[in-house]
């Protein structure tokens, strides 16, 4: 049973609905068939005790006079003509005296004259009881349903005075098949019911199930983390299924768009981590750093050096610089005092880019709507549109378009930058603002992770994206109190 | 106006009265009675033989239909009948109040018989001993052939004719008893011979249902009577028509389909033996 419980729904819908259709149809027809029988034997008996009245009224002076013959006559009229298959018309018609011995029979060699009614067979043996208890003369008419017959009972009586009995038997045979005529017909109307309604009901509970078991597909894939909502129009309507649907897709963004800020939380909180492990080395480095710079400049000034000695202290000299340099590159030093940023400070940008822009044959196009300074530190805000345009100048197509928007308003900064080109794999964007993170052989790779910890320091945001050829940053910078 | 025309209508019909009922005497239309002791429900052929009537007295002829024998005999002992064509019995029984007019001649003599029958089906009964305690079916209580006989040949045979059956009943026609015995309601009965050969003819169906173990003595046929007070001439007149019959071509035809050859004037000799009869079972 439980196997048919855990059906699918594609399945499940359309087999109960027709276990319903079934049981529907199968319970009108049965009430019409039995309404019919019941209609039919109403019929029969309301017909017989018609007819039994109007010939007990006729057989009763017939019956006082003793005259046989015209008894005879009486009771043989209903019968002429064709039997057919005319359920109404009686099989046979008995006039019983008193004692119900047959006065005249219609069929006198089945049932002669003076037969006893009691001794006809058990059927009659019970009528003859039924007869025997009510011998007044307004007693009822009295029906019986009999193994192969039905007998309805008519007192012969007038005036208070009986004088017998009129017996009508009809043949159960005729009846039967009559009703089973009927029964047929029932069962055919049944059957085209069932014909029209089952495929209906299949076409209407798969309709329905569809949906159901797509939603199910993707409850189970959310469930093992693959964020995927039921595709959409799988179901277009607005009942509740409907809003089921609805739901469950904005239930899916909202847990992907959760997903992506985790993410994106992960990733911050570990740059920041190697901003502080960096920011320290730095300082740790830089300290003895410049002590050894000053001391190599005062051992350089002093008299008696040699040449070869020179020589070395200017290589010591050389490398030392570079790894201060180098050290510099990863210190950021947001809270330096710089005046606000400038209307001018574009414009130079520009120019100083020019010069590498014209070696590849790009053209760089820059826009804003600066024209008061904005409250932000200019060196940082210069470094970060220096590091985002030479990244881009680097991964431009040649002969390709390198854009710039600067946009002022309501106290926010934002840039944003736009090449095309070589699209930057996934894997790779995730990690892009990490240290030593593009396989660009021409810088040192520190370029983007440097404008993530200054954007980061003055509270503002960086993103990246890259499609279809197409790579784009955006920055956004909370201007501060002006300078 | 409608008081004065009722007025005019009812002083014309007054004084018109007298004349009226002279020409009732000569328009008066003859009645003959007819009795089942032939095929008396027989349309066709009796209003051919009304209507050959009718030519023939050059006036008009009704057929007065009576299923009992008695109701005839009372309608001519009423003067209600002119003729009538009874049974021999209520001849004999009622031989004073009416006049012998004519018999009819079957197989070219005046007699008939009493045949006695019992179903088809039942094979076995071959005389009237073994019909003891069954239904039987009598004609009519003024029937010979149909009542009498059969009561007469029980007597013979030393037999009690109100004990010997377990029950009679009367069918009020030859041909009726035969379809009492025929589909089985009474388990014998008594017909007249010439009812019983005519129907083998007409209705041979009916004669194939029964089967006739006995027949009885002749006796002489069931003739036609003149009511007693009819005048001579209409006597005569209706007499040489019954006689004539088989003259003209129409009278034969009649006959031949009333089943009989012709008629004769007949006499009283001829009802000897049904007197006897009668004497004998005591019914007169």
């Amino acid at each position: 049973m439980n196997f048919l419980f855990n059906l699918s729904f594609r399945y499940k819908i359309p087999l109960w609905g027709s276990l319903l259709i079934v049981t529907a149809t199968l319970a009108v027809s049965a009430t019409l068939i039995a309404q019919s029988y019941d209609d039919l034997e109403k019929d029969l008996l309301g017909s017989s005790a018609g007819l039994g009245r109007t010939l007990a009224r006729t057989l009763f002076s017939a019956m006082l006079q003793d005259e046989v013959w015209q008894a005879f006559q009486i009771i043989r009229a209903p019968l002429h003509g064709e039997a057919g298959d005319n359920p109404i018309r009686p099989e046979m018609i008995l006039a019983l005296d008193r004692n119900l011995q047959v006065f005249a029979s219609s069929h006198p060699r089945a049932v002669p004259m003076l037969a006893e009614l009691r001794s006809l067979g058990t059927d009659q043996r019970r009528l003859a009881e039924r007869i025997a208890a009510h011998p007044e003369a307004d007693a009822p008419i009295l029906d019986l349903s009999g193994a192969q017959r039905i007998y309805v009972a008519i007192p012969i009586a007038d005036e208070g005075a009986r004088l017998g009995t009129l017996v009508i038997v009809h043949s159960k045979d005729v009846f039967l098949m009559r009703f089973g005529n009927v029964a047929w017909r029932s069962a055919g109307i049944g059957l085209l019911v069932l014909a029209v309604l089952l495929p209906i009901n299949w076409y209407w509970g798969q309709h329905t199930a569809v949906p159901l078991v797509e939603l199910a597909h993707s409850a189970h894939d959310v469930a093992h983390g693959k964020l995927r909502g039921p595709p959409r129009g799988t179901y277009a309507y607005q009942d509740e299924l409907g809003q089921l649907f609805e739901n469950f897709g904005l239930m899916v963004r909202s847990l992907r768009e959760k997903a992506e800020l985790e993410q994106e939380m992960i990733r911050s909180e570990r740059l920041a981590a190697v901003g502080r492990l960096s920011a320290g080395l730095a300082h740790e480095i830089n300290n003895p750093l410049g002590g050894m710079l000053v001391a190599l400049d005062n051992f350089k000034h002093r008299a008696g050096n040699d040449e070869r000695t020179l020589k070395t202290v200017a290589m010591i000299e050389r490398g030392l610089a570079q790894i201060r340099d180098t050290v510099s590159a990863m210190m950021i030093e947001a809270k330096v005092k710089s005046r606000d940023f400038m209307p001018h400070d574009v414009e130079d940008v520009q120019l100083l880019l020019s010069g590498e822009a014209h070696k590849r044959s790009i053209v760089l196009r820059v826009e804003h709507n600066i024209e008061q300074p904005v409250a932000l530190p200019a060196t940082l805000v210069r470094q970060v549109l220096m590091n985002l345009l030479l990244n881009g100048l680097q991964a431009a197509d040649p002969s390709g378009t390198v854009t710039c928007r600067l946009h002022f308003d309501k106290g926010r900064l934002t840039i944003d930058t736009e090449n095309a080109g070589r699209s930057i794999p996934p894997e790779v964007l995730g990690h892009l603002f990490e240290p030593f993170a593009t396989g660009n052989e021409a810088g040192h790779g520190l370029g983007l992770w440097v404008t993530y910890q200054i954007v980061s320091q003055l509270g503002g945001q960086i993103g990246a994206e890259s499609a279809d050829g197409i790579t784009r940053f955006h920055v956004e910078l909370p201007a501060g109190e002006s300078a | 106006m409608k008081y004065l025309i009722a007025l005019v209508l009812a002083f014309s019909l007054a004084t018109s009265g007298p004349t009226h009922a002279s020409d009732e005497q000569t328009d008066r239309p003859l009645r003959i009675g007819l009795t089942p002791t032939f095929p008396h429900d027989q349309y066709q052929p009796l209003e051919k033989w009304r209507l050959y009537m009718e030519r023939k007295l050059k006036r008009r002829v009704e057929f007065v239909r009576r299923d009992r024998y008695i109701e005839t005999m009372d309608l001519l002992r009423l003067k209600k009948l002119d003729f009538a064509w009874i049974c021999d019995y209520p001849y004999v029984y009622f031989k004073k109040q009416v006049r012998l007019l004519a018999v009819p001649v079957h197989k070219g003599r005046p007699y008939y018989q009493s045949y006695l029958i019992v179903p088809a089906t039942d094979t076995a009964t071959a005389s009237f001993a073994q019909l003891k305690g069954k239904v039987f079916a009598y004609t009519d209580p003024y029937s010979n052939t149909g009542y009498l006989t059969p009561r007469y040949q029980l007597q013979q045979a030393g037999e009690d004719p109100a004990h010997f059956f377990r029950k009679t009943f009367f069918a009020w026609s030859h041909r009726r008893v035969l379809e009492a015995v025929g589909t089985g309601l009474a388990d014998g009965g008594a017909v007249s011979s010439h009812v019983y050969d005519t129907l083998s003819i007409g209705k041979p169906e009916l004669t194939a249902a029964v089967r006739v173990i006995a027949k009885s003595q002749e006796y002489g046929f069931a003739p036609f009577v003149a009511q007693s007070s009819v005048n001579d001439d209409e006597f005569r007149e209706m007499q040489k028509l019954m006689l004539d019959m088989q003259a003209d071509e129409e009278g034969r035809e009649l006959l031949r389909l009333l089943n009989l050859d012709g008629f004769i004037a007949g006499d009283a000799k001829l009802f000897e033996r049904t007197e006897r009869l009668i004497r004998a079972v005591g019914e007169k």
